[in-house]
């Protein structure tokens, strides 16, 4: 052999320098193929990873735990230090920045000082009477920097701190200052000496409830600035409240003048309604807790309360009107605490949260509509003195044992749990729990109700709407157009099925919300005449076609049956929606759609969930027709073909051979079929009215998630709670669709395995 | 021989006629809603007669113009809600909608009136229809012709006569002028000043740009000043031209009476057309037909997107469109030739392939969110920064834009693409792949001579569905770019001539926003059904192709299984 081949030498010699690098050139090219391809291949699937963990990425934020560290400050922490000033503090306060801090001490005086460093900045004193000493001290509203306190002849002074930036040399200053919103000259209110002190205030006008126990008077008061000469002009008037028999230790004053509440002993709440018939009168008195109350104040708004006491207790109370108009204090919610006495509380300036110090140093942050606990820290080992949010929410200033640290805060999104996203939750104002989504209003002290229930509820509703559609007209379609159809008609349907499939959604939902939604209103008993006028005209028919003789019947080849039924079920159509004023008159005065509302009582919204449930199932039929018809073209012939000469009808093999094998394929077309009109955006957003209501009626609309996000994500601003729990409410529709697809397929897999193996 | 009930009914003949009228009925519903969008967009560019009549009601009347919309039954029960006497016995009753027109006069152009109390029915053949630029149609009889201030022509009669047609051809020559200075205008005012209102932008970033370098004065920022006067010097130029024009479009107006009797000046630069449609024959409708057509897909809309054309949403479609399957092609293609011929299979693989075909099916307004998160606030806000600094804070990539559409757009439809591919080269015989390997050939010359070419009718059916699904896909765009109206097109004679990061107008969110958000819902109906009509027509065509591409392939393999 060897010697054969070396005797004769080869024509071509296939290692000319030229073939070697030739051949090295395809080889590196065949490499550098594989190694984009893959490269290729591989970007496209880490782009599908990258959707899954991008969506993640931006909701992680909403459930990560909040956290506490000393202010840190160009790589330095902020230090405890000495209370700035002299004095006791009544009340702390830190400007926007938290750079400023303020300390309202006994002697009235006013402290601004550097929060990160406790250097004082400026020092005041609060402009009061003369020769009289401060008995008591209330905050007015935490957001708008508004305090007041009473003195002990009988008046009260007002006083809002507040903050200017200027920007000299391109460096920020902020300058504090005191400002008197009703004058500096402080206000008589009575002749007691003022122990107990309430204040609200409602642009300009303000009410002030001031005294003691035995001496309540209530003072409203308007100031109202001249628009000529800028001069505040103030009206004022005095009267002085019955006697009331409950000895109170701290006043509160809702917004609205009416409702006055006040803590007392042993846990007592007393409520006290201004405006009565028979004038100011005690509405209530509840015990609030079995221990002696703490602390007393209110949220955010001013209108719900939050109270700690002795063993630790915190709640939130307010009032709820019921049926008969009547306001009661309610608790609302328990929060998670420690066992020891709460000292201190601050509320937050912009979200309904309130931090608290129990008398062991440890802090907690709360939000109140998610009730969750969102830090526990151990700051120091001994009870605050005073404690103060900053307007972002971003610091917290804690003065313990005559220091004060100012802290940072790190908590983004404290109102959101699962409770808040999933459960009922009671909001301020609402009569009992209830699941609301209403992500924004024009006021800031809203209360963001971020409940996906009615979401997921109106998305489930509409997608069930369109299956009642869409799965028997598409299965039974799709059964007959594969089992029973002439191939030669088939190949007609099957395109325009794939039209259908192709149809833009948006198209689909503008003919729904324009056309179909009057057209439904005008013609309700007709649609649902036409339900039974369509059925029984196609079996009519069927059975006066049965009869006919057979050399007519022979004109039309097997399988063509539908094509023949095409007439008849759109006169069947008109028949049913003509005929129905005849019904109408008969059973229902003349008018399905106003006999609904009015003697039925069922509220009809134009834009419905019928409206939706025809224009989404059009949209889903195509989907479950075409994988339904694959399952059932694909059983193999043979298992038919046995059963049929086996003497069974071709019903019967139907029933009993083809459509066993084929189920799970109609499973999985179902599902399919399912996660698309879960999905879908356009026709839900064009053909309901969008309220996210939680009601099965199909004469009323709904919210879907994706219409949610359609309608709400471009307002959203980045970052912020809202637009994560968008992204929340996207991930769960990603997740949903592609949890039940890929059963489907995992499904469908199966099936085509088990046809193989036949 | 009679079929007694019982045997039909054990023969399951009743469930066979039952299934068969769920293909019937899903068959009218396909073909009845193209029809009725058919009818209703294009029945809409059809000159229809205008209706002159009395129309009494309690006790007043008078006469009303207008073309015929839409008619319907009103139940008697609803018409004695809302205060109309009506006999006892009479079911419902014949109501119109009229299209009156003349929204500057009578505030509303569309009237509801009922059939019974229209009397003296006309469709006088005088009576004329004007398209206007502003205020929408307006019906009513020409009366006068006026050149500045003086009465050139002027007719008072009602029957077409000599007198009336020299008037009717001063106005057509006077409208034929008129837009013949509006294309001027149009282009000074869109090409020449766009142009340099464009590149006065792109001075004002440069120098902003050596601003933040630093760069205040120099030789760059004099360059800049320079150019800028330049500029400026055009620009005074052209605003003389524009005066002039403007002096010249608005010599000529004319007078005409409306139903009321009232007569009204019109000017001759606010009309686009001018027609009486009563006293046209088929054969010039037909033409004026075709030319309305014409004028709907090649025109920018006007007055607030409720009349014109959608020349602008086409372009801005066709754009995102062709962005799209630049990219989606060959990633989609890549990623099938990777799964099915480099991918060891397996496991991994068909998990894959499971995660592929079930993007398809995640919701698209998914997408969209990824999209305005990831690409336009992420990656677009990114790119602001590092390359678009002197722009900031207006954003330039960081908000919605062709760029961002078109890629959340093909990472939509890239599994549309790998799952057409990847059956494409499923059905390519063993055989052939075998035999150029054993020819000596390499992997990747079997790949691109052989598999490929062979593949390729497979690759355009899943681009072309693509294609189709893009096209109609409006929810993740509302996240990702489209706006109601765009002041230019994202492609133009203005470098960098393709507007990457520009907003665009899509036919679908078109329908959307017109049909939802207009303030004359009335008015810009019609349009909403035509423009339902093209983008249904675009894409039937898309799919009918792709079909047919398809059907070829597989007789293709067939043969060669032989």
């Amino acid at each position: 052999m060897s010697s054969a081949s070396t005797s004769k030498t080869p024509d071509i010699d296939f290692n000319t320098p030229a073939m070697v690098r030739n051949r090295k050139f395809r080889a590196f090219k065949n490499r550098l193929a594989s190694g984009s391809i893959a490269v290729g291949g591989l970007s496209i699937i880490v782009a599908i990873l990258l959707i899954f963990f991008y969506l993640l990425y931006e909701i992680m934020p909403l459930f990560k735990a909040a956290s506490i560290q000393p202010w840190q400050h160009q790589q330095t922490s902020s230090q405890a230090y000495q209370n700035p000033g002299q004095g006791k503090t009544w009340y702390l306060a830190l400007e926007e920045q938290a750079e400023i801090g303020l300390r309202i001490t006994d002697q009235q005086r006013a402290i601004f000082f550097n929060a990160r460093s406790g250097e004082i900045i400026s020092e005041q004193s609060i402009t009061g009477p003369e020769a009289a000493t401060a008995t008591s001290f209330a905050v007015v509203s935490e957001a708008s920097g508004i305090f007041a306190i009473g003195y002990d002849n009988g008046e009260v002074s007002i006083v809002k701190h507040q903050y200017t930036s200027t920007y000299p040399n391109d460096m920020r200053m902020i300058t504090p200052s005191l400002s008197y919103p009703l004058g500096e000259a402080p206000i008589k209110v009575g002749e007691v000496k003022i122990e107990l002190l309430a204040v609200s205030n409602n642009e300009e006008n303000w009410t002030i409830v001031a005294g003691s126990n035995a001496a309540l008077t209530q003072t409203n008061i308007s100031a109202e600035e001249n628009l000529f000469t800028d001069e505040l002009e103030i009206t004022s008037e005095s009267f002085s409240l019955p006697r009331f028999d409950f000895a109170a230790s701290k006043l509160l004053m809702l917004p609205g003048d009416r409702w006055l509440l006040a803590a007392g002993q042993q846990g007592k709440i007393a409520v006290f309604d201004l405006q009565a018939e028979d004038g100011a009168k005690l509405s209530q008195v509840i015990s609030a807790t079995a221990n002696s109350i703490q602390t007393f104040a209110l949220l955010l708004g001013n209108n719900a309360l939050i109270i700690g006491d002795s063993l630790g207790n915190l709640s939130q109370w307010f009032l709820v009107r019921d049926e008969q108009n009547h306001w009661e204090l309610q608790k609302i919610r328990e929060f998670q605490s420690s066992s020891n006495a709460i000292a201190v509380v601050a509320m937050e300036h912009r979200r309904k949260g309130f931090a608290t110090i129990d008398a062991n140093g440890e802090l907690h942050l709360y939000n109140t509509t998610a009730n969750r606990n969102v830090l526990t820290a151990q700051l120091g080992n001994s009870g605050a003195v005073a404690i103060a949010y900053s307007p972002r929410s971003n610091a917290l200033l804690v003065e313990q044992q005559n220091t004060i640290q100012l802290w940072q805060v790190d908590n983004e999104h404290p109102d959101i749990s699962w409770a808040a996203l999933w459960e009922k939750v009671w909001y301020e104002g609402y009569q009992e729990p209830e699941y609301i989504w209403q992500s924004s209003a024009s006021n800031n002290d809203f209360e963001p109700k971020y409940s996906l229930m009615p979401l997921a509820f109106g998305t489930l509703k509409a997608a069930f709407y369109a299956m009642l559609l869409a799965t028997p007209l598409a299965i039974c379609g799709a059964i007959y157009t594969a089992y029973f159809m002439a191939p030669a008609m088939r190949r007609k349907v099957k395109p325009l099925i794939e039209l259908m499939e192709a149809l833009p959604t948006v198209i689909l939902g503008f003919l729904a919300g324009l056309w179909l939604a009057p057209f439904i209103e005008t013609n309700l008993a007709g649609i649902f005449l036409s339900l039974l006028t369509i059925p029984t005209a196609i079996l009519a028919f069927g059975y006066g076609w049965a009869n006919l003789p057979k050399k007519l019947r022979n004109l039309i080849p097997q399988g063509w049956d539908a094509a023949l039924l095409i007439p008849v079920v759109a006169i069947a159509t008109l028949v049913g929606i003509n005929g129905a004023h005849f019904v109408e008159a008969l059973l229902f005065s003349g008018d399905l759609r106003q006999w609904l509302t009015d003697e039925a009582g069922i509220p009809f919204d134009q834009r419905n969930a019928l409206v939706v449930g025809i224009a989404m199932g059009f949209a889903v039929i195509p989907t479950i027709f075409t994988i339904t018809e694959d399952a059932i073209f694909s059983v193999p012939k043979h298992l038919s073909y046995g059963s049929l000469a086996l003497g069974a009808t071709p019903w019967q093999t139907l029933v009993r051979v083809v459509l066993p094998t084929a189920s799970p394929g109609i499973f999985s077309a179902l599902m399919v079929g399912m996660g698309r009109a879960v999905g879908e955006t356009m026709i839900v957003l064009m053909a309901t009215g969008n309220t996210p209501i939680m009601d099965v009626n199909i004469f009323e609309g709904m919210r879907t998630l994706a219409a949610n996000i359609a309608v709400e994500m471009p307002e959203a601003e980045v970052a912020s709670t809202h637009y994560r729990v968008l992204f929340l409410a996207a991930f769960s529709l990603f997740l949903f669709t592609f949890v039940v697809n890929t059963f489907a397929e995992v499904i469908r897999h199966r099936l085509r395995k088990k046809y193989g193996s036949l | 021989m009679k079929t007694s009930v019982s045997s039909w009914v054990k023969s399951g003949s009743p469930w066979i006629w039952l299934n068969a009228g769920a293909v019937a009925i899903s068959m009218i519903m396909v073909v009845s809603l193209i029809t009725l969008i058919g009818v209703r967009g294009l029945a809409h560019f059809w000159p229809a007669d205008v209706l002159q009549a009395t129309y009494s009601q309690g006790g007043s009347s008078r006469t009303v113009i207008g073309e015929i919309v839409q008619s319907e039954q009103v139940s008697a029960t609803q018409l004695r809600d809302a205060g109309i006497a009506v006999a006892a016995g009479v079911d419902s009753l014949e109501r119109k909608l009229l299209k009156t027109g003349n929204r500057d006069i009578g505030g509303i152009d569309f009237t509801w009136v009922l059939d019974r109390d229209l009397s003296e029915r006309a469709f006088p053949q005088m009576l004329f229809t004007v398209e206007r630029y502003e205020w929408g149609n307006f019906y009513g009889f020409l009366r006068s012709f006026k050149r500045g201030d003086q009465v050139i022509a002027s007719y008072a009669g009602s029957a077409k006569s000599s007198d009336y047609l020299a008037l009717w051809q001063l106005l057509e020559l006077s409208i034929a002028r008129a837009s013949d200075i509006r294309d001027k205008i149009y282009k000074i005012e869109k090409d020449q000043i766009g142009s340099i209102n464009h590149e006065m932008e792109r001075l004002r970033l440069e120098q902003r740009r050596w601003q933040l370098q630093g760069i205040e004065r120099g030789a760059q920022i004099d360059a800049i000043n320079l150019r800028r006067q330049q500029l400026d010097l055009d620009y005074k130029a052209l605003e003389d031209q524009l005066i002039t024009l403007y002096r010249e479009i608005n010599r000529d107006s004319i007078s005409a009476e409306v139903s009321s009797g009232e007569i009204v000046q019109i000017e001759v630069a606010k009309i686009v057309r001018v027609f009486r449609a009563n006293d046209m024959d088929q054969w010039q409708k037909s033409l004026h037909y075709l030319e309305k057509v014409w004028e709907f897909v090649s025109e920018d809309p006007r007055e607030a997107n409720t009349e014109g054309g959608i020349f602008p949403a086409i372009f801005g479609t066709v754009m995102m469109v062709i962005l799209m399957s630049i990219m989606v092609t060959p990633f989609g293609v890549v990623a099938a030739v990777y799964l099915s011929e480099y991918a060891k299979q397996g496991f991994t693989t068909r998990l894959i392939r499971i995660a592929v075909n079930n993007l398809a099916g995640v919701p698209s307004i998914v997408y969209g969110v990824f999209g305005l998160g990831f690409f336009v606030y992420m990656l677009g806000g990114s790119l602001d920064q590092l390359f678009y600094p002197e722009a900031l804070p207006s954003p330039t990539f960081g908000t919605g834009g062709l760029l961002w559409a078109s890629i959340t757009l093909a990472l939509l439809t890239v599994p549309v693409v790998i799952v057409a591919t990847e059956e494409g080269l499923s059905r390519i015989p063993r055989e052939l792949k075998e035999g150029s390997l054993a020819l000596g050939a390499t992997k990747a010359e079997t790949l691109f001579k052989v598999i490929l070419p062979m593949t390729s009718p497979a690759m355009m059916t899943g681009v072309i569905l693509a294609i189709a699904r893009a096209a109609g896909e409006v929810a993740p765009l509302m996240l990702v770019g489209v706006v109601k109206l765009a002041p230019t097109l994202p492609l133009n004679m203005n470098y960098p001539y393709l507007h990457l990061d520009q907003k665009i107008m899509h036919l679908g969110f078109h329908i959307y926003d017109v049909g939802f958000q207009s303030p004359n819902v009335e008015a810009s109906r019609p349009l909403v059904y035509a423009t339902a009509f093209l983008l249904i027509l675009v894409i039937a065509l898309l799919n009918l192709s792709a079909v047919a591409i398809r059907n070829r392939l597989r007789e293709k393999y067939k043969a060669l299984e032989v």
